[in-house]
């Protein structure tokens, strides 16, 4: 361990690692600081990602693919169930050993981490994000860096310490509850996604497969909804009504950031990447690939500021962002709101409607329309979706 | 007996003892940077607290509550 590193990065998730890889691999030193004693551990997740946001970053291993997804379920809240096919559309990870392998590849690159290293505060001098103060096994210490990159998850403390705004609204924050249940018979190749006010108010209710017949089952519901009644009522509902038996093997609390980008995602000496900076897909909540995503940007070019010697150059990080994703998450932002609104009755409207569509022609976007037509105003919003680059 | 107490001379914000999940929810919707949490720790700080509850509404398994009395034991 040394006393300074050009880049320190808080948290080793898939955003943190990501950043921390892409950083190192520019030519800089790199240390990752990780609170927790394992990195991926405990999983807080439905696991889920796309196979194109697996493949820009890591290659294909079996080892932590628990499903391969190639088709959506959408259960209304009557019961009647859609499905769409997709061909490889993607996986369910292990993402035990998923995070765990995005860390190697980190360590592979040059990184060094440390676990059980809880990071309590910053070194600001004039102004400047300097370093960090972190705790391990009892003891304070101190290290500096060119750039601290906050990757703390939803938590996002330590871009508060920077002065950053980063705490998020209640009425954004899908706070979750998941058990991974094991004798549930459902199609080892579909997500499938519950709606309707009884079962997820303003969102899904997710059924993902994890091989085995053992699945992810869970819910997220926002602040509003929690000031009536907590996201664990919602699943002992959902498991005593349709799997009352099942062994359960894990169970979890988690929080879901659904909101925009925040404002400002760098200052001087310091980026925030994945859910810390609010990176998440609002519409679907998945985070692991936008995260990663946010993090190979803050990477690379925290990376390539330190090697110009030009530090001011990590403020173009915010334009990077929404430039790739972030100005698309403002649109996803405005449909989620205009869906997870829609009553009982129109979504069993909806998919009324589209069980007339052939399977074979069934796909998101004629789902899409079919939900426009219920609700013509958010037709602007997905024009603007297809219209940003 | 030692008592605990809020920015606002009160403390009502109590957090179950041996219950919470560590999930970070309620670290990331207060607006005071109030809650500490390591890997299996979590607390109040009391002088940024301002009982405003987001935290309680934003927590999945309902362990944070509101002590009606203000004052609670360390
Ligand atoms: C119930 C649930 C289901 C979800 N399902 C999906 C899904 O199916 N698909 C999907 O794509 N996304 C899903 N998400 C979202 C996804 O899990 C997150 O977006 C993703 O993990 C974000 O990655 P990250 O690297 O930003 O943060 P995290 O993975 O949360 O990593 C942050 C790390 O920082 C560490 N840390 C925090 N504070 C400190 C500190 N002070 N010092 C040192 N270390 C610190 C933490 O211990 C943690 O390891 C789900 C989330 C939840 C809660
Ligand atoms: S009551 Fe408000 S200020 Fe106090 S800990 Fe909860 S969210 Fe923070
Ligand atoms: S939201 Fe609830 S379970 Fe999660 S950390 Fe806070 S008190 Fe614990």
């Amino acid at each position: 361990m040394k006393k300074q590193y050009d880049i320190i990065v808080v948290g080793a998730g898939p955003a943190g690692s990501m950043a921390a890889r892409y950083a190192a691999e520019k030519g800089v030193s790199v240390l990752m600081l990780e609170k927790d004693r394992d990195v991926g551990y405990p999983v807080r997740c439905g696991e889920a990602i796309s196979k194109a946001g697996v493949e820009e970053f890591i290659p294909i291993d079996e080892k932590w693919i628990a499903a391969t997804i190639s088709r959506f379920g959408f259960v209304a809240p009557n019961g009647n169930e859609v499905f769409i096919n997709f061909g490889d559309a993607g996986f369910v990870l292990e993402r035990r050993l998923f995070d765990y392998a995005l860390a190697q590849s980190a360590a592979e690159a040059g990184v060094e981490i440390l676990t059980r290293a809880y990071v309590y505060g910053l070194i600001i001098e004039d102004d400047i994000v300097k370093g960090v103060k972190y705790e391990y096994r009892g003891e304070q210490h101190e290290v500096y860096a060119k750039v601290v990159i906050a990757a703390d998850g939803v938590e996002s403390r330590v871009g508060r310490w920077a002065g950053l705004k980063t705490h998020i609204d209640f009425r954004d924050m899908e706070a979750a509850v998941q058990v991974t249940a094991a004798n549930i018979p459902i199609d080892q190749n579909t997500l499938y996604f519950y709606f309707g006010k009884d079962v997820a108010p303003n969102g899904y209710f997710w059924v993902f497969p994890k091989g085995n017949n053992k699945a992810n089952i869970g819910l997220g519901v926002s602040g509003i909804t929690g000031k009536k009644r907590s996201a664990l009522s919602y699943l002992n509902d959902f498991m005593e009504k349709h799997y009352p038996n099942a062994p359960i093997l894990t169970s979890i609390a988690g929080g879901v950031p659904c909101s925009i980008t925040l404002d400002k995602i760098s200052a001087p000496g310091i980026m925030l990447v994945g859910d810390a900076a609010r990176q998440v897909n609002p519409l679907s909540g998945g985070g692991i690939a936008s995260g990663m995503i946010g993090g190979s940007i803050a990477g690379t070019i925290a990376g390539d500021a330190i090697k110009n010697n030009n530090l001011t150059h990590i403020l173009t990080y915010d334009k990077a962002w929404g430039d790739r994703l972030g100005k698309r998450h403002e649109i996803f932002n405005r449909i989620k709101n205009g869906i997870y609104n829609f009553s009982d009755e129109k979504f069993n409207l909806i998919a009324q409607s589209f069980l007339k569509v052939p399977e074979e022609k069934r796909g998101l976007g004629n789902l899409f329309v079919t939900a426009l037509m219920n609700q013509p105003s958010l037709l602007v919003d997905v024009a603007k979706v297809f219209l940003v680059k | 007996m030692e008592l605990r107490q809020a920015k606002t001379g009160k403390l009502m914000i109590e957090i179950l003892p041996n219950k919470c999940d560590f999930c970070g929810c309620c670290v990331g919707v207060c607006p005071e940077d109030a809650i500490e949490l390591k890997e299996a720790e979590i607390f109040i700080i009391d002088e940024r607290c301002t009982n405003c509850s987001k935290c309680i509404w934003s927590c999945p398994i309902e362990v944070i509550v509101l002590n009606k009395n203000g004052l609670i034991k360390k």
